[in-house]
């Protein structure tokens, strides 16, 4: 429960600096330099791509049971317009077809 | 309370700018309440220990990155890979932060990088509200900030709990939740058809480098920039029509 492992807080902390160093130096660059335009407009695009290049191939690596729930998600968040939502009917389909199996 | 022009009255970070922060908190205290469970239970299914998760939520604070880093977490952790994944799932704060650079730029020593770390999407949203309305206190950040950086560690510790009574081992349907998430989060991301060409050319890359090197995080952030790459070379062709 309470124990740390060396790799482990290595890798959090790793991942602490790369988080801070986007929230304090992009203020800390950009308010000295002026991004250029199309600096602008490629990191417009990376938080959409960043999400499909996860999703895709974990979606593709499962199987069945992951495309119905994939599937699933999708057609909840048509539905409802929510965030959350997709989530538990998304799990709860591969749930079920996990009970079932 | 006078009205001056806001050019001439200066920054705070009071009190008053704190509560009044705290008090615009609770709408995003409930909104990310599935998020932290989420990320408890997935850290808990790759081998964190509490203590670690709960540091993890602590020290990094951001969902999607967290979520990312530990969708590519293996045995032993690939510490540069996660790290980068973390930089490369927040990007866009680096865009968000000069935007409110009249309230940074005020602040001296600790107060203005402790601000920073407490800046997330929809703080940072409030906050730009703020300075259109002429408000000048950047304690809003920090009060409506540390609200959800609480809620969001004790959140992350109820997931990796309730992960542990149920006894999931791997391939439990419990953790589809991860990836649910990012299918929830990802459909709003689509701004209309120009997002068509990069999304393919990032779902393309992602998967290619994701054969050439599993168990790392690298087909993310390849995927990312030929994403990117393909957004802005489609606006240029546009914009050259």
């Amino acid at each position: 429960m309470a124990q740390l492992h060396g790799p482990t807080v290595l890798a959090i902390l790793g991942m602490a600096a790369g988080t801070f160093a986007t929230r304090a130096g992009g203020y800390w660059l950009f308010s000295r330099v002026r991004p250029a335009p199309w600096v602008s407009t490629l990191l417009s695009y990376v938080p959409g791509c960043l999400f499909v290049s996860y999703v895709v191939p974990a979606v593709l690596a499962g199987g069945p049971k992951e495309w119905l729930g994939t599937a699933v998600a999708l057609i909840t968040v048509r539905l409802t317009g929510s965030v959350i939502w997709p989530i538990f009917t998304g799990t709860a389909a591969v749930w079920l077809v996990w009970a079932l199996g | 309370m006078a009205h001056s022009s806001p050019a001439t009255t200066p920054v705070l970070f009071t009190r008053d700018g704190f509560m009044r922060g705290l008090r615009a908190s609770p709408p995003l205290l409930i909104g990310g309440l599935p998020f932290g469970l989420v990320t408890g239970l997935t850290a808990g299914a790759h081998g964190l220990s509490l203590l670690e998760a709960g540091l993890m939520s602590a020290l990094v604070f951001a969902g999607s990155a967290q979520l990312i880093a530990l969708g590519v977490w293996t045995a032993p952790v690939p510490v540069t890979t996660v790290s980068l994944a973390s930089l490369t799932g927040n990007l866009r704060f680096m865009l968000m932060g000069p935007l409110l650079a009249t309230w940074f730029d005020a602040l001296r020593g600790w107060r203005r990088w402790l601000t920073l770390f407490f800046m997330i999407d929809h703080n940072w949203a409030m906050a730009l509200k703020e300075i259109e309305a002429g408000r000048r206190d950047a304690a809003f950040l920090l009060g409506s900030g540390m609200p959800v950086w609480g809620v969001w560690i004790l959140t992350t510790l109820i997931g990796h709990l309730s992960g542990s009574l149920v006894a999931a081992g791997p391939g439990h349907p419990l953790f589809f939740a991860a990836l649910a998430t990012f299918i929830a989060l990802l459909a709003p991301m689509w701004r209309g058809r120009g997002d068509l060409l990069p999304w393919l050319a990032a779902a393309a890359v992602a998967l290619a480098v994701s054969r050439l090197l599993p168990g790392t995080a690298w087909h993310i952030v390849a995927g990312a920039l030929a994403g990117g790459l393909t957004g802005l070379l489609c606006e240029r062709a546009k914009a050259g029509r």
